[in-house]
């Protein structure tokens, strides 16, 4: 009952505060909207990315053919290497009949044309598809040391520069994010900062009569709380909108199909989600920081 | 009963002046204490040490069962709300009304809506500003100010009342006004009044416990004491 009645004074206090500085309230506010805008836009782009980076992932395989002239051992032997080799996630073995299959009910032409040749001129084959993609070359190198490989094949180097282009990309986000969250959290800090000032004498009479500690300070958490959430609305709205009209607007996916854009729904409340949270949590960071530095108690 | 309890004090300020040196004292429950001296010579430092707004140097101050140099900042509020405090200059909210400043005290330490109306208005009451309760302090004389200020003080019934010079900003008659309420809250509730002051007339005409500290020496502990200076200082 204590409990709740100093909660609903505390947030009563911090409320009247906001509005009585409210200038400064809203210099923070258009702060960590800006703050918060950007992360969103941040975390859609990266949520994306990771998206089409897996199924790119997944696309990416090493192909082996094996010489006309491969044994059974050969094969055995580089599958008994591919079991050792850390970076393959799985492989799969193809024979040449089965490649002449495979085509044959892919197109007719292709069909007659090798019912026409004597001799499979297909080769055996095996498929590897690995866990890390950027050692996708190493590890075909590693392959192709044994003499009975007639060659390898994997996507030569467009894919991968794609991927670490976008690693690049979200290290960059990440570090740019990072410091807009320190220079929101200041700045909420330093509006708490100017209220506990103008608030000097309220803040004297209360300690003097025996208000707790944990009374004197909350509704200045509260206060940067508040800035912060108010802070995230239209954060909130821009991005749930925005994103919604972009994905109607490329139907969904961008130059084909690996490249699809990640459901709007409910991906996008998630991220409105992560966005009230994390306006609150600045908000907090930044007004704990000014309390514990200006309101010693 | 005792009340407090100051043995061997000794406060030290940062800078190094020595304003409270081996002080000893103790004060009943229902007293009525005047704190004397010249200016500077430590009755404020001491004031200070029984609400712990200043921590002693050495020795120790126990208010209430509670040792003030043992007090952790956390605990603090529990000394403040046996006892209230008045000041020279009232330190009032200037944009809450009488009511509201009385009333804020009550709201600071939680107390729900209906114990504070009672008790705000019976403190107010009791220092004859029910009148007044919707003025703000700006509209009050010197006096009414400093009434609106003891009740706040008063309003939650504390043991210990501590007034720092609060006739310091008044006419001599608003003065006498303040003491006779002091003087019948400490009649009338039984609460024991400590009051720091250089008004000479009150405290001869009070014939009160007078307490006279010199260069934070205690020099003098007289019961129905009257002010005279002390031999070894200069006039005031
Ligand atoms: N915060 C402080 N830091 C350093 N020295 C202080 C501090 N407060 C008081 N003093 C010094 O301590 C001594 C006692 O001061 P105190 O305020 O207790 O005197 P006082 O008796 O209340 O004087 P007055 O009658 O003028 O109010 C003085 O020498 C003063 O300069
Ligand atoms: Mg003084």
């Amino acid at each position: 009952m204590k409990a709740l009645r100093m909660f609903n004074r505390s947030l009563r206090d911090s409320i009247k505060s906001v509005v009585r500085n409210l200038s400064l309230s809203t210099a923070a506010i258009t702060c960590s909207s800006i703050t918060l805008i950007i992360l969103a836009v941040a975390m859609i782009l990266s949520y994306n990315v990771k998206n089409i980076t897996s199924n790119l992932e997944k696309e990416l395989t090493i192909v082996t053919y094996i010489k006309e002239s491969g044994t059974e051992e050969q094969i055995t032997q580089l599958k008994e290497k591919l079991n050792e080799m850390p970076n393959i996630e799985k492989y799969e073995y193809k024979s040449k009949e089965e490649w002449k299959l495979e085509i044959k009910n892919f197109s007719d032409t292709y069909s007659s044309a090798l019912d026409y040749l004597e001799n499979n001129p297909l080769l055996n084959s095996i498929t590897v598809t690995v866990k890390d993609v950027k050692d996708l070359k190493i590890t075909s190198e590693e392959i192709k040391k044994f003499d009975f490989i007639e060659s390898v094949d994997y996507g030569e180097g467009m894919a991968e520069k794609l991927i670490s282009a976008f690693d690049i990309i979200e290290k960059i986000t990440i570090v740019i994010v990072g410091a807009l969250v320190v220079v929101t959290a200041f700045l909420i800090g330093n509006t708490i900062k100017l209220t506990i000032f103008s608030r000097k004498n309220e803040i004297e009479i209360m300690r003097l009569v025996g208000a707790t500690n944990i009374r004197v300070r909350l509704p200045f958490i509260f206060e940067g709380i508040i800035l912060g959430i108010i802070g995230s609305i239209i954060p909130m709205i821009v991005s749930i909108y925005g994103y919604v009209m972009i994905y109607d607007h490329f139907h969904g996916y961008i130059f084909s199909q690996i490249i699809t854009l990640v459901k709007p729904f409910n991906f996008i409340l998630y991220i409105a989600g992560i966005l009230v949270v994390l306006g609150a949590v600045i908000g907090m960071i930044g007004s704990s920081r000014a309390v514990r530095k200006y309101l010693k108690i | 009963m005792r009340l407090i309890e100051v043995k061997n004090c000794y406060k030290v300020y940062q800078n190094g002046v020595t304003a409270i040196a081996d002080l000893n004292v103790t004060i009943d429950k229902g007293e009525f204490v005047f704190i004397i001296g010249a200016s500077g010579s430590g009755k404020s430092t001491l004031i200070k040490m029984l609400y712990r707004e200043e921590k002693p140097t050495n020795g120790s101050v126990i208010v209430g069962g509670i040792n003030v140099a043992k007090l952790r900042n956390s605990k603090v509020y529990k000394l403040r709300r046996k006892l209230g405090i008045v000041f020279q200059d009232f330190k009032l909210l200037p944009k809450l009304t009488v009511y509201e400043n009385v009333a804020f005290a009550l709201e600071s330490i939680g107390l729900n809506g209906r114990e504070i109306r009672n008790k705000v208005l019976k403190a107010l009451e009791s220092v004859g500003l029910k009148e007044k309760i919707r003025s703000f302090p700006n509209q009050l004389s010197g006096g009414e100010q400093q009434r609106a200020c003891i009740a706040r003080a008063i309003v939650n019934d504390p043991k210990l009342l501590i007034c720092d010079e609060p006739t310091g900003n008044l006419d001599p008659d608003i003065s006498k006004e303040i003491v006779n309420i002091l003087k019948k809250i400490n009649e009338e509730a039984g609460t024991t009044i400590i009051m720091a002051t250089h008004d000479r007339e009150i405290v001869n005409e009070m014939q009160k416990r007078v307490l006279q500290i010199e260069n934070g020496v205690l020099v003098r502990d007289e019961q129905k004491g009257s002010y005279k200076v002390h031999e070894s200082t200069p006039n005031v």
